[in-house]
């Protein structure tokens, strides 16, 4: 409580003075300090999570690093601060971040009243509900949830669509409401509440860390649309762009077949769209138009890899999570990842 | 002494206006506020045009959006379909309910302790003082996080529930207990309460009155007791017993039907309850060590038996020591139910936590939960200020 009054005091004290410098050219001020500051998720294994030395990794954690590899061609130059679901927005409002990357649902209101913008979508989720199927070997469907008790993170997406799902299927519940994701898992693991929403990705990366992962099921329904994404403040086209073009190079990289291995000999290929994006073409503009070197898709790729290593080294199969891509598949793949031509 | 009004009279007939100590400290109090009003105008002024700049909405307009979101524990009807304003309205009941019930308990208990810190009995004396150390020197949040985690969490789940008398039950999704259902003719049992309350006012009254005139002593406690419990139940049988159960029972997932009361408040109470008593029990021990050992010896020496002596002479001293203390520790329990945050209670702050990011507006909903403490700090304050003035030792 103390640190999340301290945090909108604190924001609030920020929108008052400093906002100004903050809405001025991002760029600028990131190039100034040496290092971006990217809010990340507490802790979400696979998404954003510290490793035993403190080094930070994951899926949305690999944006950060992707955006800093982009601006300063080396990925370390990130300086990440972990928020809670309530404590994101106004962290990126008051410029105490300069990129939020921490499983942020896009929705109309947050790009207009919170007066942001979306970078793009760099997970396609949907949420869902997790049961401990020991204790309740009955159930199968989230249909025959009326009456259960329900955890649930505070100041989310998911909190709301809960109630319209319920509310839709006339059901009954009983919300058990936390701030901290850690208090989320620690309520549902001691047998608080019957079941654990979130989105479908969270509950898998969530189901890890439980004390008998093999005794939870994630039901089979999705109740609901959510593009995570990165998000930053309006009124920065050009820091909006780097951000949003960077996601692009990741997924052209996977599409043109551009890996963290083979980018340096990409580097001499005769192919002239992939010439284009990796810079090698004669005058090129394309990094300079965006405040770049020309060479920044190539340091985005060495410092991350593409799309689909980023996706397969913290969520998908070389990961304890095997989630598969699913709807984050390419559009050639039937997914939905497409990215507009990089020229 | 004449040099010195010479030397007065000499300065202030030759010194401008600028030495005028009078008008210098008008001046400078003028250009104090003035500085303060102007920093204060530029702060807001300045933070509304940076929310414009960075196309945040502003304003309070949002209060009467619909919330979207359900609430466990709502003393008014509330459901996802009510506005942002009634969830806050909800938040600042829950945050009422608990202070409320907690400012009772930690009285009742922080007197006990107090009183029995000072016990000549070994054994109690050494218990509360154990008591007092233990809780003062814990911050509250660790005494609210033990309640949950470490006595209400590790409860059975509902199908293993502890069965207790009456009907009731325990389990890690709270305490369940049957509900009373009023049938028709109920009214007269509580009328026959206010009644039985009235007439012992009036006894009592009556009864001090017969003993300032004649000396004589009358029953007040007993006649009370008797008037205020007999009363109702002479009514209850009258009307035929007017009263039925709905008692818990298992379904799927939980006990269904029956009263529950969730283990965020019940963690919540007794840590708040059992936190500040501790405190309280300092107060009263010093209120009643802070009356002279002479008062109770002239008590004893007019004939007061040891209970006497407490109630009519060595509380109503201790008193005066004892309320201004009392205040603060009410004020400090009720700011500190918005610990309440950490293990999900629907409080004020948790509940305009979850506003501020549904909607964005920072800057209002931290607003309304300074005035809103500030307000509730203030009633107090006034209150026991009240009750301090009435309870003071009036010089005859």
């Amino acid at each position: 409580m103390k640190t999340t009054i301290l945090t909108g005091v604190l924001g609030a004290a920020a929108l008052g003075l400093a906002a100004s410098a903050a809405s001025a050219a991002t760029l600028d001020d990131v190039k100034a300090k040496g290092f971006l500051q990217c809010g990340v998720n507490t802790g979400l294994a696979g998404f954003a999570s510290p490793d035993n030395a403190g080094n930070w990794a994951g899926f949305d954690v690999d944006i950060c690093k992707a955006v800093a590899a982009a601006i300063f061609g080396d990925a370390t130059k990130v300086k990440y601060s972990p928020t809670t679901a309530k404590e994101r927005f106004t962290a990126l409002q008051s410029g105490e971040i300069d990129l939020l990357s921490r499983n942020t649902t896009w929705t109309l209101s947050r790009d207009t009243s919170l007066g942001f913008n979306f970078a793009g979508v760099n997970y396609y989720d949907g949420q869902g509900f997790m049961i401990n199927a020991k204790n309740l070997p009955g159930v199968n469907s989230a249909l025959q949830l009326s009456g259960a008790s329900v955890c649930v993170q505070t100041g989310t997406t998911t909190e709301l669509n809960l109630a319209d799902y319920f509310r839709a299927n006339n059901m009954e519940y009983n919300p058990v409401v936390f701030e901290k994701l850690e208090e989320v898992n620690a309520a549902y693991d001691s047998g608080r509440c019957d079941v654990y929403t979130t989105d479908q990705s969270g509950l898998y990366s969530i189901r890890l860390t439980l004390a008998a992962p093999d005794d939870h099921v994630v039901l089979p329904e999705i109740i609901s649309k959510e593009p995570l994404g990165p998000a930053v403040r309006q009124g920065d086209d050009q820091w909006f762009d780097i951000v949003k073009w960077t996601l692009n190079a990741m997924i052209t990289a996977e599409e043109l077949g551009i890996t963290s291995e083979n980018v340096e000999e990409m580097k001499g290929s005769s192919n002239p769209e992939i010439k284009r994006v990796l810079g090698q073409e004669a005058d090129s503009k394309l990094g300079a138009s965006l405040g770049l070197s020309e060479d920044w898709v190539v340091n985005v790729i060495k410092a991350v890899g593409n799309y689909g290593e980023s996706f397969e080294r913290n969520i998908g199969t070389g990961s304890p999570l095997k989630i598969a891509r699913g709807l984050n598949q390419l559009w050639t793949k039937g997914g939905l990842m497409y990215a507009p031509p990089i020229r | 002494m004449a040099s010195q009004e010479t030397l007065r009279d000499d300065s202030a007939s030759r010194s401008s206006i600028l030495y005028d100590p009078k008008i210098r400290s008008i001046v400078f109090q003028i250009l104090v506020f003035v500085a303060l009003v102007l920093a204060v105008g530029w702060i807001v002024n300045n933070t509304i045009e940076n929310l414009r700049r960075a196309n945040i909405s502003s304003g309070y307009d949002f209060l009467d959006s619909r919330a979207g979101f359900d609430i466990a524990v709502a003393l008014i009807p509330f459901s996802s379909d009510s506005t942002f304003g009634q969830a806050l309205v909800v938040g600042f009941l829950n945050t009422l309910m608990v202070a409320a019930v907690g400012i009772v308990t930690a009285t009742i208990v922080g007197f006990l302790i107090g009183v029995g810190r000072l016990s000549k009995n070994w054994l109690i004396s050494r218990i509360c003082t154990v008591y007092v150390e233990v809780f003062r020197n814990i911050p509250p949040l660790l005494v609210i996080f033990f309640w949950y985690l470490g006595v209400l969490s590790v409860l059975p789940l509902p199908r293993d529930s502890i069965e207790l008398p009456f009907y009731s039950y325990l389990n890690s999704r709270g305490f369940f207990f049957p509900r009373a259902i009023w049938a028709d003719g109920a009214w007269l049992i509580a009328v026959a309460l206010v009644v039985g309350i009235a007439m012992s006012w009036f006894v009592a009254r009556q009864a001090r009155a017969r003993q300032m005139a004649t000396g004589q002593t009358f029953p007040v406690l007993w006649t009370s007791i008797g008037l205020i419990v007999g009363l109702p139940v002479i009514a209850f049988f009258a009307m035929g017993a007017p009263l039925s159960f709905d008692y818990p029972v298992l379904g799927t997932f939980n006990l269904n039907g029956g009263w529950t009361v969730k283990p965020e408040f019940l963690a919540l109470y007794l840590a708040l309850s059992f936190y500040t008593a501790s405190f309280i029990a300092e107060i009263v021990r010093a209120g009643i060590l802070g009356v002279s050992h002479g008062q109770s010896e002239a008590s004893y020496a007019l004939g007061l038996r040891a209970g006497q002596t407490l109630r009519l002479v060595v509380v109503p001293q201790a008193m005066r020591i004892v309320i201004p203390p009392l205040t603060s520790q009410y004020l400090n329990l009720t700011k500190n139910s918005s610990l309440a945050v950490a293990i999900g209670y629907p409080d004020l702050v948790a509940i305009g936590g979850t506003i501020l990011n549904q909607t964005g507006q920072s800057i209002e909903v931290v607003a309304i939960w300074m005035v809103v403490y500030l307000g509730l700090s203030l009633t107090t304050s006034v209150f026991m200020n009240w009750f301090n003035s009435r309870m003071a030792l009036v010089e005859r």
